[in-house]
C-alpha cells in the first residue's frame, strides 16, 4: 500500500493552517504566537538582562538562552509532567543553535536574553513551531538580528514525501521519516536539521527543497504578522 | 544601477531588503551583503540621501555620554553608590559627583541617597563593555521625592517628549504636574494625585500609538475630555 492520500486530505506539500501574532504578552520585551494546525506556541523574550551565573558570563557579546516546555495539558491524553526533561533540554539546546546563527548582541556583552516557548496544545512539529515563534519574539523584542527564521517539518510517509507532518502521520504504521528543518528567509540557509527514522538519499534531497518552499510560506505568516502590528488602523 | 526597495518611514523587519548596489551606504541597524543593504532591526525606515537607517520600534536602552537618566540606588559601596538603570548594566556614581559638599571619611553614605531611592542623573562616561559613570552636579539634577516613577519602552522617549519637547510641555500644562523623562524610559511625574494618574495615563497612550501620525491630537483629546 503506498501512502497516496494524507490522513487530513492535506496536498502533499501544503501545510496546516497558519496563524501568528505578534505582542500577546504585556510584560515580556518581546512576545509572539504562532499556531499550525493544532500545535500552538507562546513565545516570551526578556532581556538583554544581567546574566546569572556570573561565569556563564561572555565579555565580547551577549549570549540567548531558549526555554522550551509542554504544558502538562498539550499532548492528546496522556498528561505531561511539568519542568522540565531530557526532551525538553535537548530542544532548549537545538533551538538555541538555530537562532544563535542570526542574533547579534555584541552590543550588550555580559548580558541574556532569554527565550520562553510554551505550548499549550500540541499535534508534532512543536519545535518548528517554537522556532517560528521564537524568531518572531526576538524581532519584535528588537534584538538585532541578521534575518528572520522559519521552520518546518518535512519527511517521508510510506515513501511519500510530504510537508509538515501532524501526529496522525508520524505515528504511521509503515516506514517513516520525520525531519524537522529550521531556514533563513534571505540565504535558505538550514540552522536546524534533525531526523528521525528512515529516508533514502535521493527522498532527503526532495524533502529539503519542499522544506525551502514551506518556510517561505512560513516567512509569509510571519512577515506580516510583524508589519501588521505596527501599521494598523 | 541602483535600486531602492523601500519608502521613507516604511516598517521593516529584520532580514528585509532595503536596496540594491552600491550607490547606498548601510547605516545604523543595517548591515551589507553582496550588494545589497538589509535591515537588523524591526523599524521604521530613514533615508538621508545615500545613507539608509532603521529607526528601532523596540529593544533596550543603549547608554550614551550626556544622556539623562532615571536611577534607583540599589547599593552602597566605600565611594558612592551603585544605581539600577533598568537595563542589563548598572552604574557607579561616585561620593564626589553625587554632592557638592565635603563629605567626611566616616561618614553614613545613607543618610546623602538610602537603596531604594530615585535620582535624576547624567551619564558621564561609558565603557566598551558598557561600565556607566554617573553625576548628579550639574543643574536640573537631584533626588527624587514623592510622586510616582513610570516605566515605558526606550525607543518611545523621542515621542514622548515630542519635538523642541512640545508633548511634553502639553502634558505639563495640561495636567499641571512636573514631568521629568529619562532616556532610559523612565519617567517621573510629581503633582495631584489625579493629575498624576491622567498624566500617567497619556504617558501610556503615547506609548501604545507612538509608531502612528497625529499622536499629539489624541493626546491633547485624550487630556480635554478627562479632565
Amino acid at each position: 500500500m503506498v501512502y497516496t492520500k494524507r490522513v487530513d486530505g492535506r496536498k502533499l506539500d501544503e501545510l496546516r493552517p497558519m496563524e501568528a501574532k505578534i505582542g500577546i504578552i504585556p510584560n515580556a520585551d518581546g512576545s509572539a504566537y504562532f499556531k499550525m494546525g493544532n500545535t500552538i506556541a507562546y513565545a516570551a523574550v526578556y532581556g538583554p538582562r544581567e546574566l546569572f551565573p556570573k561565569f556563564l558570563q561572555n565579555p565580547k557579546t551577549g549570549i540567548i538562552r531558549c526555554h522550551y516546555s509542554m504544558m502538562p495539558f498539550s499532548g492528546s491524553g496522556e498528561r505531561i509532567r511539568p519542568g522540565g526533561n531530557r526532551r525538553s533540554q535537548e530542544i532548549s539546546m537545538v533551538m538555541n543553535s538555530s537562532l544563535q546563527s542570526v542574533i547579534d548582541l555584541s552590543a550588550f556583552p555580559n548580558t541574556v536574553v532569554d527565550v520562553y516557548v510554551d505550548l499549550p496544545q500540541t499535534d508534532a512539529g512543536t519545535r518548528c513551531a517554537a522556532i517560528t515563534a521564537a524568531s518572531m519574539a526576538l524581532a519584535h523584542a528588537g534584538i538585532p538580528m541578521k534575518d528572520l527564521i522559519s521552520a518546518v517539518a518535512v519527511g517521508e510517509v510510506d515513501g511519500t514525501v510530504v510537508a509538515d507532518l501532524n501526529y496522525d502521520e508520524e505515528a504511521y504504521d509503515a516506514v517513516v521519516s520525520d525531519i524537522p528543518v529550521a531556514m533563513t528567509a534571505n540565504k535558505k540557509e538550514i540552522t536546524l536539521l534533525q531526523m528521525d527514522g528512515e529516508i533514502s538519499k535521493a527522498s532527503l534531497i526532495k524533502a529539503l527543497e519542499m522544506a525551502a518552499i514551506a518556510t517561505e510560506k512560513i516567512y509569509q505568516v510571519q512577515k506580516a504578522a510583524l508589519k501588521n502590528k505596527f501599521t494598523k488602523e | 544601477m541602483s535600486n531602492i526597495l523601500i519608502q521613507e518611514r516604511d516598517v521593516v523587519i529584520p532580514g528585509e531588503a532595503l536596496a540594491e548596489g552600491m550607490d547606498f551606504l548601510p547605516g545604523d541597524n543595517t548591515y551589507r551583503d553582496d550588494n545589497k543593504i538589509y535591515s537588523k532591526i524591526l523599524g521604521l525606515v530613514n533615508v538621508s540621501g545615500r545613507v539608509l537607517r532603521i529607526t528601532p520600534l523596540s529593544g533596550p536602552y543603549v547608554p550614551k555620554i550626556g544622556d539623562k537618566i532615571i536611577g534607583k540606588i540599589t547599593d552602597i559601596t566605600m565611594s558612592g553608590w551603585r544605581v539600577d538603570t533598568g537595563t542589563a548594566y548598572s552604574a557607579f556614581l561616585n561620593v564626589k559627583d553625587a554632592t557638592t559638599r565635603f563629605v567626611k571619611k566616616e561618614e553614613d553614605l545613607s543618610q546623602i541617597l538610602a537603596i531604594g531611592d530615585y535620582i535624576v542623573v547624567i551619564i558621564v562616561n561609558v565603557t566598551s563593555q558598557n561600565l556607566i559613570d554617573l553625576t548628579m552636579k550639574e543643574p536640573g539634577l537631584h533626588k527624587i521625592t514623592g510622586g510616582r516613577v513610570i516605566h515605558i519602552n526606550t525607543q518611545k522617549v523621542p515621542r514622548v517628549i515630542g519635538k523642541q519637547g512640545s508633548m511634553i510641555s502639553l502634558i505639563k500644562q495640561k495636567t499641571g504636574c512636573d514631568v521629568t523623562v529619562g532616556q532610559n524610559g523612565l519617567i517621573w511625574v510629581k503633582g495631584q494625585s489625579d493629575n498624576e494618574y491622567r498624566a500617567e495615563q497619556a504617558i501610556k497612550l503615547i506609548e501604545e500609538k507612538a509608531h502612528l501620525e497625529g499622536v499629539t491630537d489624541r493626546v491633547s483629546k485624550f487630556l480635554e475630555e478627562n479632565q
